[in-house]
C-alpha cells in the first residue's frame, strides 16, 4: 500500500483524531464525577487544614460537616445574603473575585473549635509562574490568625513551593490584622532582617521573594474585602 | 524458538541505562532533569510516568508503524503522546488526586520530553512491538535513575531533607552548617549532570571524542 499518497495522509490523520478524540472524550466523561467529588472534598480538606485540624486517616466530609457550623455569602458591606449551608461553598470565587468588588458575593466560613468560633477567609493571589490560593482562619476577635493553609499551582519546588509547608504557615499564627488604632494593614511578608513598623509580619521564604510577596498581596486583597465585616465586633481595641 | 528475553532485547534494555543513556550520552530530556530535581519526590514520579509514557507510546507507535504516512509521522506521535498523557493525567485526577496536585505541571510537562520523540522516532518507528516496550523501558529508568541521582543530591545539600524527611540532624545546624542555597537553583542541577558526565565518560573509554 502506498502510504505517502495525500488521500492516504488525510483519511489516516481524520481517522486518527477522530478516534483519539472519542477516547479522550469517553475516558473524560466517565471520570468526571469522581474528579468533580476529588475536588469538592479537596477543598473541605483545605478549609480544614486552616483550622490545625489533622486530617490523617480522618473521613474529611464528615469532619468538615462537624466543625463547619455555618456557611456565609456576605458583600462587602458586611451584608449577609445567604446563610444557607452549601452556598458558600459553590460560590466560584475566582469568578466573584473578577467583578467590582461592590457586586461580590463572597463566601466566608464559620467554625467552631472546641466551643471557640473561628472565622474562614479564602483567598486567592498570584504566585511566580501560577496561581496561589489558601484559607485563613481568625480568632473569635476577628483579628489574630489561628491558622492558616496555602497552595499553588505551579511554584517552583524548594522555593516559592515552600509556602504550601508548615513551617511558612505557623509563622502566621496569633499575628494580627488590624493595628492598634483599629485600622486593616493585613500581615507583612518581610525579608529575613526587615522590619515593617505598620504590621505585625512575618518571614518570607529566601529564594521565593516573587511568591512571598504574592502571599502578602493575596493576603492585603482578600482579607480586604471583608474589613466591614471583621470590624463589626473586632475584639481588641475600641475606637 | 528464541528465548522470552533474548541477547539483543536485553541489551536494548541495558544500553540506555549506561552506555547509552538518554541524559548523559544522548543528552535528551534535560530540560526537565532541571525542572524537577529540586526536590527528590517529584523526581521519581516523573521518572516513573515518563517510563511508563515512553514504553506504551512505544508500543502503540510500533504496531502503527507501517501504516503511519510518512509525511505526517512526528505529528502522529505527538497525538499517541498527548493522548497518553492527557489519559494518565485524567486517572490521576479521579483516583490519586492528592499526587495530580502534586504533579499537574510535571504530567503536563512530559508531552515536551525530547525523549518520547527521540525513541519513538529512532526505535519504535523502526522495530518491533516487545523490543520497543523493552527499549521504552531502558530509557525510561535510565532517564529515572539520572534524575533521582540528581535529585537526592540537589535535596540533600539544598534543603537538608530526604523525600521531605529532615536527615541532616538539628545539632549540625546548631554547630554552624548551613543548607546549600545554590543547590537549590536550576544551575546546579546542570553542574551535577555535567559530573555525572564526566564521571561516567571517565570509567568508558569508548564514550570520549578524540
Amino acid at each position: 500500500m502506498n502510504t505517502n499518497k495525500n488521500s492516504y495522509t488525510l483519511i489516516y490523520a481524520t481517522v486518527m483524531v477522530v478516534i483519539v478524540a472519542l477516547m479522550l472524550a469517553l475516558v473524560s466523561s466517565s471520570l468526571k464525577g469522581i474528579q468533580t467529588a476529588n475536588v469538592e472534598l479537596d477543598k473541605k480538606k483545605q478549609i480544614l487544614s486552616s483550622l490545625n485540624i489533622s486530617l490523617e486517616g480522618q473521613d474529611a466530609a464528615a469532619l468538615y460537616d462537624k466543625y463547619i457550623v455555618k456557611e456565609l455569602v456576605i458583600n462587602s458591606k458586611a451584608e449577609v445574603l445567604s446563610d444557607v449551608k452549601g452556598d458558600a461553598f459553590k460560590l466560584d470565587y475566582i469568578k466573584e473575585l473578577a467583578k467590582k468588588i461592590e457586586e461580590r458575593q463572597l463566601p466566608l466560613y464559620i467554625a467552631e473549635v472546641e466551643g471557640v468560633t473561628k472565622y474562614i477567609i479564602p483567598l486567592r493571589g498570584a504566585g511566580l509562574w501560577g496561581p496561589i490560593w489558601g484559607y485563613i482562619a481568625l480568632n473569635e476577635d476577628r483579628n489574630s490568625v489561628y491558622g492558616t493553609f496555602f497552595s499553588h499551582a505551579s511554584e517552583t519546588p524548594g522555593l516559592g513551593a515552600e509556602i504550601a509547608y508548615p513551617a511558612f504557615q505557623q509563622q502566621f499564627v496569633g499575628k494580627r490584622i488590624f493595628n492598634d488604632s483599629n485600622d486593616f494593614v493585613s500581615i507583612a511578608v518581610m525579608k529575613a532582617g526587615q522590619v515593617s513598623d505598620k504590621q505585625d509580619q512575618i518571614d518570607a521564604i529566601s529564594g521565593g521573594t516573587i511568591t512571598s510577596k504574592g502571599v502578602e498581596q493575596m493576603l492585603l486583597n482578600c482579607i480586604g474585602q471583608y474589613e466591614a465585616y471583621l470590624k463589626i465586633s473586632n475584639g481588641g481595641t475600641e475606637e | 524458538m528464541s528465548k522470552l528475553i533474548s541477547d539483543k532485547t536485553k541489551a536494548v534494555f541495558l544500553g540506555p541505562l549506561s552506555k547509552n543513556n538518554p541524559i548523559t550520552v544522548q543528552v535528551l530530556g534535560i530540560c526537565s532533569a532541571l525542572a524537577v530535581t529540586a526536590k527528590l519526590e517529584p523526581a521519581l514520579v516523573m521518572g516513573l510516568s515518563v517510563t511508563i509514557i515512553v514504553a506504551f507510546s512505544n508500543v502503540i507507535i510500533s504496531l502503527l508503524r507501517n501504516t503511519i504516512p510518512n509525511r505526517i509521522r512526528i505529528i502522529v506521535q505527538l497525538v499517541v503522546v498527548a493522548a497518553l498523557v492527557t489519559i494518565v493525567s485524567e486517572i490521576l485526577k479521579a483516583f490519586a488526586y492528592d499526587v495530580s496536585v502534586q504533579l499537574s505541571v510535571y504530567i503536563g510537562l512530559i508531552i515536551t520530553n525530547c525523549i518520547l520523540m527521540g525513541r519513538l522516532e529512532a526505535f519504535a518507528m523502526s522495530n518491533k512491538p516487545w523490543e520497543s516496550f523493552v527499549d521504552g523501558l531502558g530509557n525510561g529508568f535510565g532517564y529515572a535513575w539520572i534524575l533521582v541521582v540528581v535529585a537526592f543530591f540537589r535535596e540533600l545539600l539544598g534543603s537538608g531533607t530526604l523525600l521531605g524527611l529532615r536527615v541532616i540532624p538539628q545539632a549540625v545546624y546548631d554547630a554552624g552548617y548551613v543548607n546549600n542555597g545554590l543547590m537549590i537553583l536550576p544551575p546546579m542541577a546542570l553542574i551535577l549532570v555535567a559530573c555525572i558526565i564526566w564521571v561516567h565518560r571517565a570509567r568508558n573509554k569508548e564514550l570520549q571524542e578524540k
